[in-house]
C-alpha cells in the first residue's frame, strides 16, 4: 500500500532557512544542507526547498542549496518559489530536483503548466495554491505569498490545473496558515473530493494529532509542515510514529 | 565504469550522484563506443513513452542497448524500466526495446489517485540479486502513472496499488527494471544501487 508522505519545508533566503508566521515576521533557524540532512535521518518522505529571495544573486546561493543537499539526500527533492518559466524549471531540475512547485505564476500564466509537463513530465511539476475561504464551502485562489486575492474559485482553478496536466497539488490554507490550529480539514476534502491527482496538505500543523486527522479525514496523501519541524516541537520521526501507531501507513 | 545513458530523458544526476555516494565509478554517455567500454549500464528516464523511445532513436544507440544488455547487467529506472518491454501505449502504440516480453498501460483502476506518487513497500516474488539484503517491510519511492504487464516469472518484487504494480522486474540473467527510483528512495534503494553496482 501507498504510504502516506510527512514533508518538511524549508523556507531559505540568501542560503540560511527562515520561517515565517503568516507569511511575515521571519525567523532564521540555519544551514538549509544541514537540516536537509537531518530530516532524512529523521526519516522524512520529502523535502521542500522554498525560495523566498528575491534577487537574482541569492538564487544562485539557492540552488546551491539544493545541489549540495541532492548529493548527500536520496529522498525526492521539490523546489518551490521563483520559478517564472520552463528555463527556470529546467535549472531546478538540473540542480538535482525532482520536482517543481509553481505557484504565482501559474495562475498568471497557466500555460506553465502545460508546457512544464509536457517537456518534464507531469511528475515533476506541482502546482502550490494558497487559498482562503470567502463563504461557506467557497475559497478564492491568492497569489504572491498569499497577498493579492485572484478572485478564481479554488475549485475551478484545481480542475484547470489538473487538465493542464499538473502532477500534483500542494495546498496552503491562508486561513490555517502560522495559527497551529491544525490543518484545513474543510478546504483540503473539498480539494481531493474534486480531483484525482495527489493532494499536499499544508498550513496550520501544530500539533501531532493534526497530522492522524488530516490523513483520517480527508483524501491528502502527503502532509507538509515547516515551522513545526525547525523548532524542534516536533521530529518527522515522532509524527510517523503517531500516524503508523493509529493504523495510517507511513513509511 | 556504471554508463549512465543521457538521452535527454530524466533527472540523470541523481542516478550519478547516487553512485558517487557509494563509491561507483560513474559516466554519463550518449555514444555507443563508452556503452561498450563500460562494465554495467543504467537507463534512466522521466516523461512520456513515445517521446523517450523517438530521443533514444535519435541517439543511434538502440541496436547497441540491445546487444550489450545481454551481455553485461543492465537497468532501467521507471520510463526506463517502460522501455525495456516490448510495446507502450501511452498516447499511441510504440515499439519498446523488447529485452522483457510486456507491455506497458495506463493504470486504470477506478478511484485511484494518478500519478501513484509516493512510498510504496516491496513484496518479493522471485529471487533476484538486487534485493539481497532488502527485507519484508522496505519502501521504496514511485511516481508513475503507467505500469507493465508481464509474466509473473520476471517479477522480482511488485507492491500493490490498485492490483499488483510491477516494481523490480528481471529477465534471470543482465537485464533488470526498477519502476521505483533507487536513486531517491533512501537507504533501501541505495542498497539496491549497490547490489547492482556490484554485479560482474
Amino acid at each position: 500500500m501507498l504510504a502516506k508522505r510527512i514533508i518538511p519545508c524549508l523556507d531559505v533566503r540568501n542560503g540560511k532557512v527562515v520561517k515565517g508566521v503568516n507569511f511575515e515576521g521571519i525567523r532564521d533557524v540555519g544551514d538549509p544542507v544541514v537540516c536537509a540532512e537531518e530530516y532524512n535521518k529523521q526519516g522524512a518522505d520529502e523535502i521542500v526547498f522554498y525560495d523566498i529571495t528575491a534577487s537574482f544573486e541569492g538564487r544562485g546561493v539557492f540552488l546551491d542549496v539544493v545541489r549540495e543537499t541532492a548529493k548527500k539526500v536520496f529522498v525526492p527533492l521539490t523546489v518551490g518559489g521563483g520559478i517564472k518559466d520552463v528555463d527556470d524549471i529546467r535549472e531546478a531540475l538540473r540542480a538535482g530536483a525532482d520536482k517543481v512547485s509553481v505557484n504565482s505564476q501559474a495562475v498568471k500564466n497557466p500555460q506553465l503548466i502545460k508546457d512544464g509537463a509536457d517537456i518534464f513530465g507531469s511528475q515533476c511539476i506541482c502546482v502550490g495554491i494558497d487559498a482562503k475561504k470567502i463563504a461557506d464551502h467557497k475559497w478564492t485562489v491568492y497569489i504572491n505569498g498569499g497577498r493579492v486575492d485572484m478572485g478564481i474559485d479554488l475549485i475551478d482553478w484545481v480542475h484547470q490545473i489538473e487538465k493542464l496536466g499538473a502532477g500534483e497539488i500542494c495546498l496552503n490554507s491562508i486561513d490555517a496558515d502560522g495559527t497551529k490550529e491544525g490543518f484545513d480539514i474543510e478546504m483540503l476534502k473539498a480539494v481531493c473530493d474534486n480531483c484525482t491527482i495527489p493532494v499536499i496538505a499544508s498550513g496550520g500543523a501544530g500539533k501531532i494529532n493534526d497530522f492522524y486527522e488530516v490523513f483520517e479525514k480527508t483524501g491528502a496523501t502527503a502532509a507538509l509542515a515547516a515551522s513545526l519541524f525547525h523548532f524542534k516541537e516536533l521530529t518527522v520521526g515522532q509524527v510517523k510514529d503517531y500516524c503508523r501507531n493509529k493504523g495510517v501507513i507511513v513509511r | 565504469m556504471i554508463a549512465i545513458i543521457d538521452y535527454g530523458a530524466g533527472n540523470i544526476f541523481s542516478v550519478k550522484n547516487a553512485l558517487d555516494y557509494l563509491g561507483f565509478e560513474s559516466r554519463l554517455v550518449s555514444d555507443k563506443e563508452s556503452i561498450i567500454a563500460a562494465d554495467s549500464v543504467i537507463l534512466p528516464g522521466v516523461g512520456a513513452f513515445p517521446a523517450a523511445m523517438k530521443k533514444l532513436e535519435g541517439t543511434g544507440l538502440i541496436d547497441t542497448i540491445k546487444s550489450e544488455a545481454q551481455k553485461k547487467p543492465f537497468l532501467g529506472i521507471c520510463l526506463g524500466m517502460q522501455l525495456i518491454f516490448d510495446k507502450g501505449y501511452e498516447f499511441e502504440e510504440c515499439d519498446g526495446l523488447g529485452l522483457i516480453n510486456g507491455s506497458v498501460r495506463k493504470m486504470e483502476e477506478p478511484e485511484l489517485i494518478i500519478p501513484h506518487m509516493g512510498w510504496n513497500k516491496l513484496e518479493k516474488l522471485n529471487d533476484c540479486p538486487l534485493m539481497n539484503g532488502v527485507g519484508g517491510n522496505e519502501y521504496v519511492y514511485f511516481v508513475h502513472s503507467y505500469k507493465a504487464h508481464c509474466e509473473d516469472k520476471n517479477i522480482s518484487a511488485y507492491c500493490e496499488y490498485g492490483g499488483r504494480v510491477p516494481a523490480l522486474v528481471y529477465d534471470g540473467k543482465y537485464v533488470f527494471g526498477a519502476q521505483f527510483h533507487p536513486e531517491k528512495s533512501g537507504e533501501t534503494g541505495l542498497k539496491i544501487l549497490k547490489n547492482f553496482g556490484g554485479l560482474k
